[in-house]
């Protein structure tokens, strides 16, 4: 059996609609005969009558509603249909779901996933990688799984913890990311992996540029240099420990995200390695990230836009010689 | 002597006449405005940290909004609604302690003024950004009606600015498209802070959006006690009986500032002198008089027992300690061990 990252997103909510009645979706076109854009949750509607909802192209709402009935009991997912368009509810999120329970003492468990990152064609608005927007308001829990066994195994954890979780799955990795077998168990949210081990340079990433930075510690490896690459899984919470744990084998630290490059996780992740580990580091750390403009439709430059292995190489390779 | 707020659970209760409905309604008018007077005398003398947000003058229609809904029922007040608040079960310790900094309020000093509720008792904490609280009611009932009970309503208060941001639209939106047995109540105090409604909206009546979300769309006299009881009375009854969600328009005047610190200079002489610039409580009391519903001793008993009850939680709030930073967890999640290991 081989399943993909976007089969094993649909196979997870089918296990928690079957598992969990106070699930439900909700979403633009996710119900019907059509199953969403991506096909995230085919087939889902006939299986489970009256749970998996379509919505007016109304995000503020379609978040609003999720919080009151997951106040009320129910455990919500809803799919924004591109990352993008989670703008237009920014609102309810950060605001709304984002405080409740610190004001109120009463927490809102909905799952907002949200199809992210760049594809070639996508252009400005279909392309987006927000995970450092959730990250910096309180109160969101915001994972960024890079792998088919966490986009299953983390999506289920999403539904059960009993905060609000913006899920970032993406979408470059949907069709192209393929696992034999669905996991029978993972590793807990908040703690990051060591997806390869090495001694000589920290690769903190996550999401689809995990795929990246494996690539060119391969590459790097037939240069003789070993690259541990650490995937972090969450970016909130951020497996500090983790990090500091092996920048202190390696002294090296370059930092990889898909998002634009003003703050962000990676400039989180430098801050907290140099407040706490300065003495652990050989060289400057340093981060990359996609470019400062929108993020361009014609692959020519959209692969240029965002990081890729090319400039991780490049990088990696400065900051070894360091 | 009036019980406690908590006594507004009427589900079980016969269906009192009209003349003690109305009798009920004012006595509950009579607190808020009493309680705010007070608040705001607390404010002038620097005794409350930031702002003082009053419902004067649109006591009858917040005041139906809170007196209808029974126990299950879901309401989410807005700024002006201490007299539904009450009505709805809001003891007065809730908002004194809020206001006054106690942590012993359910907002424990994290949120302050009107930004109070109990979701757990079905009465939402709003948010201050205006028309998000419409879905999240919509959610709330859509909840209920998946754990299959019955029976059940959701009221949610609007102002006429509040009604023109683009959260109430798809929140009214999306009501009706699940059919949620919701009644929205609307009130047009002819201004938005400063901003009188010329430069609010410019359909002739607001009432009239109610066809085009979907809803059963109604006016109201907010000035005039009887029918706001009525109009809101039968808006909750039609909803809790299945018709299409209910938008029910109020026309009064906010007989205050936007807030306590502002002195509504702009409100011009002209719009005073509407009909819908009437006091309401003032007109309620008139009516008392007029029909002979009380003798001016036991209206002298309520006034009395009305300041006896806010002083009583005034004082008791004001001795409760205040919240402490080194005390505070500071945690905005619940799921302790996924706090992130910031510092
Ligand atoms: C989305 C949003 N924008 C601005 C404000 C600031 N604000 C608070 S109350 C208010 C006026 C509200 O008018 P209305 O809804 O008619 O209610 P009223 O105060 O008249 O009762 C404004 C502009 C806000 N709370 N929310």
């Amino acid at each position: 059996m081989s399943i993909t990252y976007l089969e094993a997103i649909r196979e997870a909510q089918a296990k928690l609609l079957r598992d969990d009645e106070r699930v439900f979706i909700y979403g633009q076109d996710v119900g019907g005969t059509f199953g969403g854009a991506f096909k995230a949750t085919k087939g889902l509607a006939k299986e489970f009558p009256g749970r998996v909802l379509n919505t007016p192209i109304s995000e503020d709402a379609m978040i609003g509603t999720a919080i009151g009935a997951a106040m009320h009991g129910m455990r919500p997912i809803v799919e924004m249909q591109f990352a993008d368009f989670s703008s237009t509810a920014l609102n309810q999120i950060l605001n709304n779901a984002g405080t409740h329970y610190w004001r109120t003492d009463v927490p809102v468990p909905i799952t907002v996933r949200l199809p992210s990152g760049g594809t070639k064609g996508s252009g400005p608005f279909h392309s987006q990688s927000m995970e450092s927007l959730y990250a910096h308001y309180p109160g969101l829990i915001v994972m960024t799984p890079a792998t088919v066994e966490d986009a299953y195994s983390m999506l289920i954890e999403a539904v059960a913890i009993d905060d609000p979780v913006v899920y970032c799955e993406h979408k470059y990795l949907y069709y192209h990311l393929k696992a034999e077998n669905l996991p029978t168990e993972s590793l807990p949210t908040g703690k990051a992996r060591i997806a390869r081990e090495g001694r000589d340079l920290t690769i903190v990433t996550y999401s689809a540029m995990l795929h990246e930075a494996l690539a060119v510690a391969e590459q790097l490896a037939t240069e003789g240099f070993e690259i541990e690459v650490v995937d972090l899984r969450s970016v909130k919470p951020l497996d500090t420990n983790t990090v500091l744990a092996s920048v202190a084998r390696t002294g090296r630290l370059l930092c990889v995200g898909e998002s634009f490059p003003w703050g962000g996780a990676t400039a989180e992740i430098i801050a907290r390695v140099t407040a706490e580990g300065f003495h652990l580091l050989d060289a400057a750390p340093q981060r990359l990230n996609a470019k400062d403009t929108p993020i361009p439709y014609h692959p020519n430059l959209w692969s240029a836009h965002r990081p890729n292995a090319k400039e991780i190489a490049r990088k990696a390779r400065a900051l070894l010689r360091e | 002597m009036l019980e406690t707020a908590t006594r507004s659970k009427k589900s079980a209760a016969p269906k009192p006449a009209p003349h003690e409905r109305f009798l009920e309604a004012f006595r509950w008018m009579l607190l808020a405005r009493t309680l705010e007077e007070k608040l705001v005398s607390l404010y002038r003398g620097g005794l409350i940290t930031g702002g003082v947000y009053v419902g004067r003058g649109q006591e009858a229609v917040s005041v139906a909004c809170g007196l209808f809904l029974q126990k299950g029922d879901i309401f989410a007040p807005l700024i002006r609604d201490q007299a539904g608040r009450s009505a709805f079960g809001e003891p007065l310790l809730d908002v004194t302690r809020t206001y006054l900094g106690s942590r012993q309020g359910p907002m424990r000093g994290r949120d302050g003024n009107i930004h109070r509720g109990r979701p757990r008792n079905n009465q939402l904490a709003m948010i201050s950004h205006l028309g998000a609280m419409v879905s999240v009611t919509v959610g709330a009932l859509m909840a209920k009606r998946f754990h299959g009970e019955k029976n059940f309503v959701g009221l949610s208060c609007i102002g006429e600015g509040g009604m023109q941001t683009g959260s109430f639209h798809e929140g009214m939106n999306i009501a009706a498209i699940e059919q949620v047995p919701l009644v929205v109540v609307a009130t047009n105090n002819h201004y938005a802070y400063s901003t009188p409604n010329d430069r609010e909206f410019a359909c002739h009546d607001l009432v009239d959006r109610a066809i085009g979300y979907g809803f059963e769309g109604y006016t109201v006299d907010g000035t005039d006690l009887t029918d706001c009881l009525d109009m809101i009375g039968s808006a909750v009854k039609r909803a809790r009986a299945g018709r299409p969600p209910q938008l029910v328009v109020a026309s009064v005047l906010r007989l205050s500032g936007h807030g306590e610190h502002d002195d509504a200079s702009y409100v011009t002489d002209e719009i005073k002198r509407q009909p819908f610039a009437r006091d309401c409580l003032k007109l309620a009391e008139q009516t008392i008089v007029d029909v002979n519903l009380l003798d001016a001793a036991t209206l002298r008993e309520w006034r009395k027992d009305a300041a006896a009850q806010v002083d009583q939680a005034i004082s008791t709030a004001q001795k409760e300690a205040a919240p402490e930073a080194d005390e505070e967890d500071w945690c905005a999640i619940s799921t302790r061990d996924l706090v992130d290991p910031l510092e």
